[in-house]
């Protein structure tokens, strides 16, 4: 069965496609993690400044097709302000969102539902949680901030 | 090269009825989303006609059992249709004897097969296995690892813009150290045909063996080993009507004698004892373990079912789509096509401005049109393009002009959506 292709390819996912948010290296980035999509060869690269157990800031490089990149981008758009656990529990919500069809919605997941319709095309569903896998890898390895030269 | 070119210079071959050829493969019929299949991913693998389909379903309702063994009735069946197939393939590719002919699991099999049995036992420090810019990564890993194995090294005879081998940079990579070549036939990410008349008289040249990678090429235009004057010619079933699982390796029989096995195993040997074993002749020397004899089996009816169809005569028919879908997919803005070779097999590869390929592939999809979206297993083709991937359709005999107007309709969606 296959979804509908409005519902995967929504204005949102246009908007942050062709207008990504926080796209761009962070310099004062405290971790750091690259992913890729073996299946296509995209990459990203997320980094992250964590101080005191709270995102302040997380920006994002490379990325892909539509799905991809919105996702990265929608992703920053939601990890700021939250505290590393949170970020976690939000991952564990998408990856939901994204894979189960008996999702519940979550009022945290905010404009991340846009990426609901990605679990009726399941040749897709690696394109929106690569940039979410990359962050988690981010978050367990801590890196020394990323020099400017 | 001067197969193709004859094949072109000859009289038009009566053009393919493909309405009625369409009929023979009942996968044609499928609905996806609604739609009727268009499947334009014969690169990747080629359906199959009602007759493959039938012929392996009759070999195990009636002739299973296993080959080269028993004395009864239905061992002596299997294995006279496991022979049969292996004659079938020598005809087709018109090899001297069926001893030049090892069934393998594919073509990634039999490259690795030449790698391990043939170059790894003679490649020393120092020596030089050439490929092209435009291999297939099964055309490229094997080699790195016998490389790795032995200390030689790999050499890349580059391609121009258009996906041309550079025919004087090859030239001048053969050298003294080089002790093969591994070509492909034609690139799977470009279509690009390989001229290997010159390619294997060049090597020939200067002593050279050469091994073609021939996935691409077997189920498009005729194939003939010796003209080619090839020392190996490597092929999949999946890629010419017949099923996964079972491959072909030709090689010239000197070449096969002289090597040692690549695995051991039952029918390869003549006697074991645990203080010496005795292998077995050609070809069965390299055949160890049960083969996979239903494929073997069902890639002779895929010959047969070829050969009937007239390999001349797809091969027009597939040059005449691909010039129809190359003009009318460059005229799309924002469209470019990977791959403009002086001469084509069937394959098209392209880019749009701002979509990436999953997103055309999916799309694509939703209309019911199958392609490939992605690096084509040729990650070194597409960064010497500057891109991460391609949309890729690629015909076979059963595509019509009309699937190319529903692709042509679909790459127009998928524009008007990206806007």
């Amino acid at each position: 069965m296959s979804g509908d292709l409005r519902d995967l390819y929504q204005e949102v996912i246009f908007d942050h496609y062709k207008r990504p948010r926080n796209r761009g290296a962070l310099d004062a980035a405290t971790h750091r993690a690259e992913g890729h999509n073996p299946l296509c060869g995209d990459q990203v690269t997320i980094y992250l400044d964590v101080e005191d157990g709270v995102v302040k800031d997380v920006r994002f490089e490379g990325a892909g097709c539509a799905i991809a990149t919105a996702s990265a981008s929608l992703m920053t758009e939601a990890l700021k302000g939250r505290t590393v656990e949170a970020v976690e529990a939000l991952f564990r919500r998408f990856h939901d969102l994204v894979t189960d069809d008996n999702a519940k919605a979550s009022p945290d997941l905010g404009k991340l539902e846009v990426l609901a319709g990605v679990r009726e095309f399941p040749a897709r569903v690696k394109c929106a949680t690569l940039a979410w896998h990359t962050l988690n890898a981010a978050l367990r390895n801590r890196h020394e901030p990323v020099s400017t030269e | 090269m001067k197969m193709e070119r004859e094949v072109l210079a000859k009289p038009a071959v009566a053009p393919l009825e493909v309405a009625r050829l369409r009929q023979d493969f009942p996968i044609l019929g499928e609905r996806i989303n609604g739609r009727r299949l268009v499947y334009l991913d014969n690169a990747a693998t080629t359906q199959k006609p009602q007759s493959v389909i039938d012929t392996i379903a009759s070999y195990y309702r009636h002739d299973n059992a296993n080959v080269h063994r028993g004395v009864h009735a239905l061992s002596q069946r299997a294995t006279d249709a496991y022979e049969a197939a292996r004659a079938n393939v020598m005809r087709f590719v018109n090899a001297r004897a069926p001893e030049e002919v090892v069934f393998t699991r594919g073509t990634t099999d039999a490259i690795n097969l030449v790698a391990q049995s043939f170059a790894r036992p003679q490649l020393r420090e120092g020596d030089e296995v050439l490929v092209s810019a435009m291999e297939h990564h099964s055309n490229i890993v094997p080699w790195q690892l016998v490389c790795q194995q032995t200390g030689a090294a790999l050499r890349v005879a580059p391609i121009d813009d258009a996906g041309d081998l550079i025919v004087d940079a090859y030239a001048a990579l053969l050298g003294p150290r080089t002790k093969l070549v591994a070509v492909t036939h034609v690139s799977n990410a470009l279509g690009s045909i390989v001229p290997l008349a010159r390619v294997v008289a060049l090597a020939r040249a200067a002593g050279i063996p050469v091994l073609v990678d021939g996935a691409q090429a077997i189920a498009h235009m005729p194939v003939d080993v010796q003209a080619l004057d090839c020392d190996f010619y490597a092929f999949s079933g999946h890629k010419i009507l017949g099923p996964t699982g079972i491959g072909i390796l030709y090689g010239k029989a000197s070449r096969l004698e002289a090597m040692p096995p690549y695995q051991g195993g039952g029918d390869m040997i003549r006697s074991v004892t645990f203080e010496r074993t005795v292998y077995n002749d050609l070809p069965y020397k390299f055949e160890a373990g049960t083969p996979n004899i239903a494929g073997a089996i069902g890639l002779g009816a895929a010959l047969d079912y070829m050969r009937g169809v007239g390999v001349e005569a797809i091969d027009a028919h597939e040059r005449a789509l691909l010039a129809d879908a190359t003009a009318r997919l460059a005229a799309i803005p924002g469209l470019r096509i990977i791959g403009t070779a002086r001469d084509k097999a069937g394959i098209v590869s392209f880019t749009l401005e701002g979509v990436h390929a999953h997103d055309v592939g999916t799309i694509l999809d939703h209309e019911g049109i199958a392609i490939r979206a992605g690096h084509h297993c040729a990650m070194p083709v597409m960064a010497q393009f500057g891109v991460a991937g391609t949309a890729r359709a690629s015909f076979a005999l059963y595509n019509t002009h009309d699937e190319i107007d529903a692709l042509v309709a679909g790459v127009e969606r998928v524009r008007r959506m990206f806007r």
